[in-house]
Parts: C-alpha cells; structure tokens; sequence
C-alpha cells in the first residue's frame, strides 16, 4: 500500500511537470494564417516566442512577412535545448517550404537535420558554418556596426573620458561588439580610456552588477553591455549609481527609461523578412552565409536614442551610418582589424 | 587601495545574501531530518513571486513576504511528499527543481502580457538601502563611493539575512522547540518515545525552509537586480546546499560557507578588472569560487574534524 502511494504521488507530481512544460510553452504548431503559397515555420530557442528579444524578434518578422507578402507563418516553441530536434522534425512532417532556428545553439542540430533532409530548405540564425549545404542558409549580423555607432555616441558624451563595456563569455561573436565599440569611443573621443572586463557568463547578473559598478566608481560614466542575463545587473549598476548604460540587442530603454543611453540592436525581424520575401519571389540563397549589417537595415541603434542623445551627436551618428553603408569606414571585429584601425587613425 | 577591498567586501556581502537565506533554509530541513534538494526549485519561485507581487503592490516587503510564501507551498509539497507519503527525498527534490522555474514561467506569461520576464521595479518600489541617506555623493571615506559606503550601503536584506542567522542558531541551540526538531532528524523514533509529534516537527521545519529559500529568490530578484528573468536564479539554490553541508549543517557554518564563496566571487571579479591589471585569462578567474571550495573541503577534515550531518538524514519514519 506504502510503495503505491509512493509511485502514485510520484507520478502524480510528475504529471504536473508535464503539464505546466506544455501550459508554459510546447508545441503551437501551425498557427492558423492567411491563405498562402509559401509557408515558413520557425522552432525558437529555449525562453519562448516572448522572450523580449531573439525569439520575439524573429517572429514579428514572420508576422509582418504574413500580413505583407501573404506567406503562411508558424512557430514552435522549444522549452530546453533537448526539444530542437524534435520540433524540427515536427515542422518538416507538416511540409513548410522554410524552417527556421532560431539562435546559435541550435547549430549543430540544424545542420545534422539540414543533411538528413535534403529536400527541406533550412535557414539559421547567429551561424556560419564552415560548409553549408545546399539547402541550408546561415544568417549572421555585423554586431560590430550598431556598436561602433553606439561606442561613438559614448565616446561623445563621456564627460569623465572613461567608458566601459561588459562581455558576457569570451569568444568570437561577444568580441565583434567589444572592438566595434572600442573603434566606435576611439573615432569620436581619443582621450577616452575604455574598460573591458568580460563576467564569463550569460546568467549571472550579481557579477554584472558588481563588474559595472566597479567601472562606475572607478569613474566610468557610460557602460555598454554584451552579456545577456548579466547585463540585466548592468542596468541595474548604471540605476543604482545615477550614470549611463547601453543596452543589446533590442531596444532595452524600457528597464531603465532614465539611464539607458541607447542601444546596440539587432534587427532579427527584418533577416527573417528578407529571407521570406526572396524565397516568396522564388529565389533562395541554399548553401551560403548572408550577413545582415546597417546596409541590409540587419542591424541599428535604438529608436529611442532621441530622448537622451542630443540631436547633433545623432546627427553625426548619421553620417557614419552612411559612411559604413557605402563600404567608406570598415568597422574592425577582433583584435587584428582593431589594431590595423587603430593603426590608421 | 582601502576602496580595492572595500569593493571586495561589498561585492561578497552583495553575492552571499541570496545563498545565506537559502543555506540556512536548507540547515532548518536537514536538522529535522528532511534532505531538501529543491532549494533551487523554491528559490527560482520565490525569485518570480517577489518581482511580480512587488511589481503589482509597489510595496517590496510584500513582495519579499509573497516570495518566502511562494518557497512555502512548494516546500508543502515536498512536504507532503516525504513525510506523509514517505517518498525518497532526492526525487521530490528533483521534481520540485523542475517545477520551481516551470510555475514561475507559466504565472509569468499570464501576469506580463506573455512575457517570460517581469517588469522592472522602480528604484523607489525595491528592498530600500536603509542607509542610504547616511552616505552622500562622492569618493570620501564616509561618501557613498568610499570605503564604508561601499561596505556598509546595502540593502536591507543583507542586514536582515545577518540578523535571521542569529534567530535560527538561537532557535535551533537555546530553545526547547530547536532541541525537539533536532532530535527529530537525529533519532525520530527516540523523540516519538517522548511525545514529540514527529510529523508536525518535520513540516515545520521544511516549511520555514522553503520560506527562507523563498526569501534567497526575492533577495535576488527585488534587491540585487529589480526583476526576475529566466536566468536569474541558475546555480544559487546547489551552492546554497552545498554551503549548508560545507558549514557542516549549522546556521553560523552555512552562513560562513556562503560568505566565502561570495568573497571568492567578489575576489575573482576584482581581480579580473582592467586597472587592477592582473593579466590572467578570465576564465581562470571565474575557476577561483570552485576551487577555492574543494581545497577547503579537502583540508575541512583536518583542520573542523569529521563532517556528519543528522542521522536520520533523509530516512522515512514510521510511527511504531
């Protein structure tokens, strides 16, 4: 009698699991839309299809592709890493001309699926990869641009000449914002000193809080954050001491409305538009990379900007966009391009 | 050089709060026998609860209460769980990890327009720093960006956390009611012999120790930062565990244990900023916590004696 109600309040509690994983998230495949030829489908990263950045992004995208080109839209929500390959299949079973994933964790699944079926078209979000089959496109952005663009509002408003930039790990795409930064602070203000300190994670917001504090009271004035959830700690620093932060990604001005300055965004939405609208008119680039920058409207700074940014500065900014949309100023991304920019100043 | 470990000892104060809360809950469960492995669970829900009553009341303290309340009905479950039902407590535990940050989820997409994050407090609307006023503007010893500013402006949570640390350690050593729960983790069956209602002792105390997690979550979520997002508590709840075992299941141990990784924490960020100009990869850095932690834990047994938790750890009772 014991052992049964053990097993039984056990699974008892294991129901409830289940069911709050589906309540909270799971599968809302095919959504209905409008009558269409073409139908896209997208699997998001762990967060849900409202997680105030990538995932909601992405689908905004595919949304405006349904209202404006007529496609046909869907998304599946994965609530841990181990639900992309099951999504993903769930998504080629009910023939989509198109699936997206969104984020690069879920690269080497995506892949592995891509050559499994290799009559499905597949798109991904924040991956190149080094050999892309033909029915496969990588997406990436130039994260360099908007945080050049954002470095040199920085380096513009700096009164103290001393800014900050909190990374969140260390490798490749967080280093294409720091030198795009740094080049951004160097161009507008050569006296400006710039801390770089990265917490070497994603999560911890305690340890961004307590990087970007330190900044603050060391004298920096403005910090610009790549860190994710450490970032959040970031704000919450710049809030606490009364000086400037910039946000990533999106448009973070709304956890701070008082001290985020602007921010670095990424135009998610508008790749996935781009890919929707080429593959509506019947073209798709299977097999290689395509790199969104502020040429491709891939990338920008905040909307917001305007509240605290003063109109001339703004203007300035302008001009840079411009010059880096013509191929003029080549923003550096790593250590290399940064020196020789440098170098050139 | 004086602001340098001024930083330190802000920044440990700053990281062990959330754990302290959450090891001393953690030490009232295991003193009364129940192993509670889902601290992290309650804490990830008591986080939410506390960001989210805090974000709709505008008052923090309901918020920090509703958090501690929110840790309290997972903690009934876990409850119900391994005392009434006598089920293994590692896998109650588990389940309640799960269920922790999955209810929190799921309440937040109903109360936040589908969000999975909740709205930021106002600065005025977090835990306030009490002393705040004190320190004005400014780099002086005594100014808000000085040596004791920098130490003693916290917020209120930390002087709080100080303060239960001393109310457990009274309870559970100076107290009837402490001799009683302890003796319920160490021979159930001896206490039942006396009359004591093993049982009721045991909810108790996993009952407080699912508030006190709570309580971590919410010092996390409506004073370190001022909302709570998916990645907010990520680990905290198993260090907690482990400080507790670490501070060899006694309030003031727990409250060590944590203080140390925080101040390893703190240690790590320091030495990883730029001006201070130790030129060690950050990863090695953010290595020194976890390092730190298994060369204590290795000399422990030397230098404290025998690490030995309750005796009737984690073993069902059965009312003879």
């Amino acid at each position: 009698m014991n052992r049964f109600k053990k097993v039984a309040l056990m699974m008892g509690m294991l129901l409830a699991v289940m069911a709050l994983g589906f309540a909270g998230g799971g599968s809302q495949a095919a959504t209905p839309a409008a009558e269409g030829t073409v139908s896209i489908a997208m699997v998001t990263d762990v967060g849900g299809i409202n997680d105030q950045s990538f995932n909601q992004s992405a689908w905004e995208g595919l949304q405006r592709a349904q209202s404006e080109l007529g496609v046909k839209v869907s998304y599946v929500e994965s609530n841990q890493s181990a639900d992309y390959p099951r999504n993903l299949e769930t998504l080629v079973d009910s023939n989509n001309d198109l699936i997206w994933g969104i984020g690069f964790l879920m690269g080497d699944v995506l892949l592995a699926e891509a050559q499994n079926n290799p009559t499905q078209k597949y798109a991904i979000i924040d991956v190149a990869y080094a050999d892309t089959p033909s029915n496969l496109i990588g997406v990436v952005f130039r994260e360099q641009e908007p945080s050049f663009l954002v470095g040199y509002i920085a380096g513009k408003m700096t009164e103290s000449n001393k800014v900050g930039f909190v990374g969140g790990v260390k490798f490749a795409l967080i280093e294409k914002f720091e030198y795009g930064f740094r080049a951004g602070v160097a161009s507008a203000n050569p006296d400006a000193e710039v801390y770089v300190q990265y917490a070497e994670s994603f999560t911890d917001a305690a340890a961004g809080k307590a990087i970007a504090t330190q900044f603050y009271q060391q004298g920096a004035d403005i910090v610009f954050h790549a860190a994710g959830g450490v970032g959040d700690g970031v704000i919450e620093a710049a809030r606490e001491q009364g000086r400037w932060a910039i946000g990533v990604d999106r448009d973070q001005n709304d956890l701070a409305p008082e001290n985020v300055l602007t921010s670095a965004m990424k135009r998610v939405d508008n790749a996935m538009f781009n890919v929707a609208k080429e593959l509506a008119a019947g073209r798709f680039a299977g097999g290689t990379t395509v790199e969104y920058g502020l040429a491709e409207g891939g990338v920008g700074i905040a909307p917001s900007s305007n509240k605290h940014v003063p109109a001339d500065i703004l203007a300035e900014v302008q001009q840079i966009e411009n010059r880096i949309t013509t191929g003029a100023l080549q923003v550096p991304f790593d250590m290399a391009t940064f020196e020789a920019f440098m170098a050139a100043q | 050089m004086f602001n340098d470990l001024a930083f330190i000892i802000g920044t440990s104060l700053m990281y062990s709060t959330p754990l302290i809360y959450t090891a001393l809950g953690g030490t009232i469960s295991e003193n009364g026998g129940v192993v509670n492995i889902g601290l992290e669970g309650m804490m990830s829900f008591g986080a939410f609860m506390a960001a989210a009553i805090g974000f709709y009341s505008g008052n923090p303290w309901i918020g920090f209460l509703a958090g501690g309340l929110a840790g309290m009905s997972l903690a009934l479950l876990h409850a119900i769980a391994t005392v009434t039902y006598r089920a293994d407590h590692v896998v109650s535990g588990i389940a309640l990890n799960f269920l922790g940050p999955g209810l929190a989820l799921f309440l937040s997409r109903l109360m936040f327009e589908g969000a999975t994050m909740t709205r930021p407090l106002d600065l005025t609307n977090k835990i306030p720093q009490p002393l705040r006023s004190f320190f004005a503007e400014g780099n002086g010893p005594f100014q808000r960006n000085g040596f004791f500013g920098i130490i003693l402006n916290q917020y209120a949570t930390v002087y709080l956390v100080f303060f239960l640390v001393a109310l457990v350690w009274f309870f559970l050593y100076r107290t009837r009611f402490g001799l009683r729960l302890r003796s319920v983790g160490e021979h159930p069956e001896a206490a039942d012999s006396l009359g004591i209602n093993v049982f009721r002792m045991k909810y108790i105390a996993v009952l407080l120790s699912g508030a006190m997690a709570g309580f971590g979550g919410a010092a996390m979520s409506i004073a370190v930062v001022s909302r709570f997002s998916p990645t907010l508590i990520s680990g905290q709840g198993f260090i907690a565990l482990a400080a507790m075992i670490f501070g060899k299941w006694k309030p003031q141990g727990a409250m060590l244990a944590s203080l140390m990784f925080g101040f390893a924490q703190g240690l790590a960020i320091y030495l990883g900023n730029p001006r201070v100009g130790v030129n060690v990869p950050g990863e090695i850095l953010s290595m020194i916590p976890y390092v730190l932690t298994l060369i204590i834990l290795i000399f422990q047994g030397k230098l404290l004696g025998r690490t030995v938790g309750p005796r009737a750890l984690g073993k069902p009772f059965y009312k003879s």
